[in-house]
């Protein structure tokens, strides 16, 4: 291990990235599970080791308020939530990105209210997948590190000029303690540069307008926009990962494969459980099971093409969800999903499982009766429920 | 479909203005139902009018009240609230034009 690997929580190792991009402005709002990352960061705010103007709001819906006028005046821009916060900032989120404001958020994805909860599912985030912020999910502290440092560079790409949210699994990621390697400060601000302001409001030599009225003559025009630009991030978000892993070694792509490759069944998870999960497959792999995983870490824009074909192979596939969508013909995952795989002759048979809201736990043996479901079915032809609650009480 | 305003790939990103005092090419006065009609008998060239339009749609020139921009008067009627002399009265805007010809 380098000199730099420490046991830390994944709310500090997002703190210490944030304290290594060192941005302009950080307007945030302490709510469980993320309310370490911002104490953590408020502390580097306090023993100057950083630049930052940190900016103590009175809610959520403020901290996004003011990282919009950050942002618009021409700084590089920091925040970060979870569930409740998020939902209260969400009329200024939608705001941040119609307006091209490359604001940088860790979510710590928590159940939203009601009834009232603290723990992980993903329920806030994914409710926020149509603000057009682009969403990156990651399955560790090191990879909330590392997704945080990389967001910037992404976010902030002349041909991007979106906001980044970067999700981790409240506590279970948050406040769970793992390894993580850091990059030496140096490093991090060579990679992310320095900051280039697109119209910014303070230069008073080319005064303009941010956020005016737009009818039913030119929203549709800038909505189409948008549409363009998070789908023109996709190949700017691979080459960010592959200059990131020229200074890191750690390898990153739109989504992860598991023994995907051979494999006959799949699940798709994100986040943390793709962890334990992976856990699983080894442990099957070694009993001969052609089984795999994939992880999706970008989810929007939504890698539908890439994911569709990596999954075309399997005879069966589980899609996880930790949101459901109440009404909807499954979770959020499972319906982009399922759409995607119809660009390909050859659908998979396909379940979606919705598990772990409000934190209910998920173990190997949740998964591994998944794969043995998955086996059931490659061998009957048969599904016997499309659309199943995994670990609710009956 | 109005065919005559640009496409997407050609306007400026984020609903952004990029020119600066380009709002009086905004022609409000399309939202107006009531137009404010000043008789020139009544009025003394007081310019109370003047001050309370919200729009500056009395136009003056050399201390007297030249005309009423209608491309922006929005039909308000401060302005004739306001006339000491009951010189402006607000007429109903299907007076002056068919929907044909309407400004905006």
């Amino acid at each position: 291990m380098s000199k730099n690997t420490v046991a830390i929580t994944g709310n500090d190792a997002t703190a210490y990235a944030i304290k290594q991009i060192n941005p302009d402005v950080m307007a945030a709002y302490p709510i469980t599970p993320q309310t370490a990352l911002v104490q953590k960061f408020s502390e580097y705010v306090a023993d100057g080791l950083v630049n930052t103007e940190f900016v103590t709001v009175e809610s959520e819906h403020s901290a996004m308020s003011a990282c919009v006028g950050a942002a618009a005046a021409g700084g590089r821009v920091m925040t970060a939530t979870a569930a409740n916060g998020l939902a209260l900032m969400f009329e200024i989120v939608y705001i941040a990105a119609s307006s091209k404001l490359p604001i940088v958020m860790p979510v710590v994805n928590r159940a939203l209210s009601g009834p009232i909860n603290i723990h992980c599912d993903h329920s806030d985030t994914m409710a926020a997948r149509d603000a057009g912020w682009i969403q990156i999910y990651s399955e560790s502290a090191q990879e909330a590190y590392d997704n945080t440092i990389q967001s910037i560079r992404i976010a902030e790409n002349m041909k991007v000029r979106l906001p980044v949210m970067v999700m981790y699994d409240g506590f279970i990621t948050s406040h769970g303690i793992e390894m993580v390697d850091f990059l030496d400060d140096n490093v991090v601000h060579d990679f992310v540069g320095d900051y280039q302001p697109n119209h910014p409001l303070l230069d008073i030599n080319k005064p303009l307008t941010y956020g005016p009225l737009d009818l039913y003559d030119y929203y549709f025009e800038h909505k189409r926009q948008q549409a363009e630009d998070i789908k023109n991030s996709k190949p700017i978000i691979l080459d960010v990962a592959k200059e990131f892993k020229k200074i890191s070694g750690r390898e990153y792509g739109l989504f992860e494969s598991y023994q995907l490759e051979d494999a006959e069944t799949g699940i798709v998870v994100l986040s943390s459980t793709a962890g334990t999960a992976k856990t699983v497959v080894d442990e099957l792999r070694e009993e001969g099971r052609k089984i795999g995983l994939l992880k999706p870490r970008v989810f929007r824009p939504f890698p539908y093409h890439e994911i569709a074909k990596a999954l075309s192979h399997l005879k069966a596939v589980a899609i996880l969800d930790r949101a459901d969508s109440f009404g909807a013909f499954g979770g959020p995952l499972f319906t982009e999903i399922r759409s995607a795989m119809l660009e390909y002759g050859k659908i998979p048979e396909n379940i979606n499982i919705i598990y772990g809201l409000g934190g209910r736990d998920i173990n190997q043996k949740d998964i591994s009766g998944i794969y043995e479901q998955l086996d059931e079915i490659v061998k009957s032809g048969k599904v016997k429920e499309r659309i199943q609650y995994l670990g609710v009480r009956e | 479909m109005t065919t005559n305003k640009k496409g997407w790939k050609e306007i400026p990103k984020g609903g952004l203005i990029l020119e600066a005092g380009n709002s009086v090419k905004y022609q409000t006065g399309s939202w107006r139902s009531l137009r404010p009609v000043r008789d020139e008998d009544k009025c003394t060239h007081c310019l109370i009018c003047w001050v309370y339009c919200p729009d500056s749609s009395i136009i003056v020139k050399d201390g007297k009240i030249k005309e009423i921009d209608y491309d922006h008067c929005k039909g308000c009627g401060i302005c004739a609230a306001e006339c000491p002399t009951n010189a402006i009265t607000m007429k109903n805007e299907s007076e002056f034009r068919s929907e044909q010809n309407a400004k905006g």
